[in-house]
């Protein structure tokens, strides 16, 4: 079998951080967000710890999911057979391969979740400066705060749509998880799901 | 303290479950009552608070007022707001003493995430339970009157406890208790609210035609009211609300975002796990990994 690589070790570095960040931040902001949820505060060290780590985590994630933008960004413009994917994911979605349109390295679903990604990350940070008492909270508005915890809510809420459906089509779609993890995955896969961006590998492998 | 008195808790932050007291209690509602009409301005109040909750705030500096400290804090749980309002050129000193409201719909309440940080008593006391406070600020965000404060000292939230643990042996607070010209009454909210439209109709014979109490309906009532010479313009007291309510973006955030994002948050995950047992894993099988072999050749064989 023959093996492509997919992801240099940067790219699955700073995955690999950003993932881990969004997933504590997840644990640790669930926990502020409905009362059955608050346990979920044990796992950072009570409610003050938990309060006063979750900043620090979106600081870090940030940083995080800069690095992992400007990496990733210019494989994630949007083209014109991104649409025309998106438009048949049911084909997709009830493997009928034959109807899916060829795409490129990533596809349509990936690059929404990096602009969706993108988009909430932002939201969350400039909300989440709102709504850090400890440094900044007194230097807004009582509106800008109250609308600063709705935007945080609601961007976090799609943002844990967005990873649902991110971890699950890596778990669904067999041998994608490796190119995050070994970083190369098999031409067959590459072939199948990505027909556009093995298609330019095999040009250049036959030249 | 608080799980000692749990039986007589009507609200709890950030528990799902009624309290024991949704059973219906008969302890009554206690209430505050300040007449604004007969402060001077003398401050014993404030120096009874600072003394009975053991706080001492910061020296500040004159700010030009008698206002002072300029704002409330962490270790001033009750200020004297003063504001000269002038009309029909006769000056008025309107001294309003600020602090807690203890509405009925507490916001801080609402808004907690912390279980057990905010309560209220059956007899209408919204307390800050400190240890159980995380110091998130929400609270502040919740207040429609802007009350609690984050200390710097120990990032936990304070406010007015209405002396709830001198309400619990019968002992009226502090502030009423030093107060020298019995502008501030302690009782039944049923007695004060008698009290206090006798002293409204004794306004509006002195010629203060829009005299009223303020215990605004839309925060429940409250369980500190006030006597107001100009009830109908209450933002003439340093910027006393005049509708105080629950601001819908903290319901929308604490209250509908709640149980539609769980909601949709589990819909998500069961989508996923029934898609993958229904429709099975999307699998590459030999026949892809061939057709790939043939498409790239021997070269790229070789580089394998």
């Amino acid at each position: 079998m023959i093996y492509v690589e997919r992801h240099t070790r940067w790219q699955r570095f700073i995955h690999g951080l950003t993932a881990l960040l969004m997933v504590l931040l997840m644990l640790s902001g669930l926990a502020f967000f409905h009362p059955a949820l608050a346990f979920l505060s044990g796992l950072f060290g009570g409610g003050t710890w938990n309060r006063i780590l979750h900043p620090w985590l979106g600081v870090l994630l940030t940083a995080s999911f800069v690095l992992l933008f400007l990496r990733f960004v210019a494989d994630n413009v949007w083209k014109s057979e991104d649409s025309q994917w998106l438009g048949r994911v049911g084909a997709v979605l009830g493997k009928r391969h034959a109807e899916e349109p060829p795409a490129g390295r990533y596809n349509a679903g990936e690059k929404l979740v990096f602009w969706a990604m993108t988009l909430w990350v932002v939201l969350l940070f400039i909300s989440g400066i709102a709504l850090w008492d400890a440094y900044f909270g007194s230097d807004f508005s009582m509106r800008t705060r109250r609308i600063a915890a709705d935007v945080h809510a609601i961007s976090a809420w799609l943002a844990i749509l967005f990873l649902i459906m991110h971890v699950y089509a890596a778990i669904w779609v067999r041998g994608t998880m490796r190119s995050m993890t070994d970083g190369r995955v098999s031409a067959g896969w590459a072939r199948k799901h990505h027909k556009k961006w093995f298609d330019e590998l095999a040009s250049k492998e036959t030249k | 303290m608080a799980s000692l008195q749990s039986l007589d808790i009507k609200a709890r932050s950030a528990t799902s479950f009624p309290t024991p007291d949704v059973r219906g209690g008969q302890a009554v509602e206690v209430a505050k009552l300040i007449d604004v009409g007969r402060c001077i301005g003398c401050k014993a109040c404030q120096a009874a608070c600072m003394e009975w909750n053991d706080l001492r705030d910061e020296i500040g500096t004159n700010e030009g007022s008698y206002q002072n400290p300029p704002d409330l804090s962490a270790d001033s749980w009750t200020l004297m707001r003063f504001a000269e309002f002038e009309e029909n050129g006769k000056l008025e000193w309107l001294i309003r003493k600020d602090g807690c409201m203890h509405c009925a719909e507490p916001g801080c309440l609402e808004a907690c995430p912390a279980p057990g940080a905010i309560v209220q008593y059956a007899n209408g006391i919204v307390d800050f339970i400190s240890e159980n406070c995380i110091g998130c600020g929400y609270c502040i965000k919740g207040c429609p009157f802007d009350i609690p404060r984050l200390s710097k000292v120990d990032g936990k939230a304070y406010k007015c406890s209405l002396c709830s643990d001198r309400a619990a042996v019968g002992l009226e607070p502090a502030c009423a208790k030093a107060c020298p010209t019995q502008a501030i009454s302690f009782g039944t909210k049923p007695d004060m609210l008698e009290l206090a439209s006798f002293r409204v109709d004794e306004l509006k014979g002195r010629g203060y035609k829009e005299a009223g109490i303020y215990d605004p309906p839309g925060v429940g009532g409250t369980h500190v009211m006030y006597v107001l010479q100009h009830a109908d313009r209450p933002e003439l007291y340093q910027g006393l609300p005049k509708d105080p309510k629950i601001s819908p973006l903290v319901y929308l955030w604490k209250g509908l975002a709640k149980p539609i994002a769980l909601a949709t948050m589990g819909l998500a995950v069961l989508a996923g796990f029934f898609h993958y047992v229904t429709v099975g894993p999307d699998t590459i099988d030999d026949e892809d990994e061939k057709a790939a072999e043939r498409d790239i050749g021997p070269k790229g064989r070789a580089a394998e």
